[in-house]
């Protein structure tokens, strides 16, 4: 009963498939980015499993990179999602397909 | 990290409780919920950093992640969501797909890790100088220039967000 790299990949694999799952089903603009943030963290905890299973410490450096990228992604996108729902009083990305009123 | 029953006894408990919170925010048809979830996915991924040794990251998942984006679709999701449809707020669509993605993108990873050998565990040491050294170092370029990302989506925000001067709201 060790853990080794497999563990985390399926761990990793499992809450890919569920931020994707996140993004193709849901309406509301805000939990596709929840699922976006899913899926950004399955890939970091592989950056993370490499490094310490054989990799150096690379991919941890990589992994603080993506953790500030996916900082800046999440402001810029929820900032655009405030403003598409003072345009629209909604924020159903469905309906979202305008770019001005 | 010595007995390995144990550490793997803890790893199992991070990851059910990663995953099961990360199904939470998949599942759940309240969005108030979802956004909780997420708190707390991102609180045992920061776990499961700390077990794979990775202290800084830890502690920058807790301070950027769980401090600062989880709080930020927080207020998204309450300035955003009437508070008398929050039961229902989080409608789906497309449930056929979205299982298909589920099952396909799981078994792929099954099937992937399957594959992959165990590895060698590398010894633990503390990672925060090292990183230290790494991000002054060979990494010194992208260090800059994602200061300078953070500086131009940190103004992209505060100019989205503000809106059109003098346009209407």
């Amino acid at each position: 009963m060790t853990v080794g790299l497999p563990q985390y990949l399926v761990v990793s694999g499992v809450l890919l498939a569920l931020g994707l799952f996140t993004i193709v089903t849901r309406k509301n603009a805000v939990a596709i980015l929840m699922g976006v943030e899913l899926v950004l963290n399955a890939g970091l905890l592989n950056l993370v499993a490499f490094s310490r299973f054989g990799g150096g410490l690379d991919g941890q450096v990589f992994a603080l990179f993506g953790i500030v990228l996916a900082a800046a992604e999440a402001v810029v996108a929820l900032a655009i999602v405030l403003q598409v729902f003072r345009a629209q009083r909604s924020v159903d990305a469905s309906k979202a397909s305008d770019l001005k009123e | 990290m010595t007995d390995p029953v144990v550490s793997a006894l803890v790893f199992y408990a991070l990851a059910t409780f990663t995953l099961v919170a990360a199904g939470f925010v998949a599942l759940s048809s309240n969005i108030v919920h979802s956004a909780f979830a997420l708190f707390a996915t991102l609180f045992g991924m920061a776990g499961l950093y700390a077990f794979l040794s990775a202290d800084l990251l830890a502690i920058v998942q807790m301070l950027v992640y769980v401090g600062g984006i989880s709080v930020l679709v927080l207020f998204a999701v309450m300035l955003t969501s009437g508070l008398d449809d929050t039961r229902h707020s989080n409608s789906s669509t497309r449930l056929a797909g979205g299982i298909a993605v589920l099952l396909a993108v799981t078994a792929a990873a099954f099937v992937a890790a399957s594959a992959v050998p165990s590895g060698t565990e590398s010894a633990i040491t503390p990672t925060t100088a090292l990183i230290g050294d790494a991000l002054l170092g060979r990494f010194v370029l992208p260090f800059e220039v994602v200061s300078v990302v953070l500086l131009a989506a940190l103004l992209g925000a505060v100019t989205l967000a503000r809106g059109v001067k003098g346009g209407d709201r």
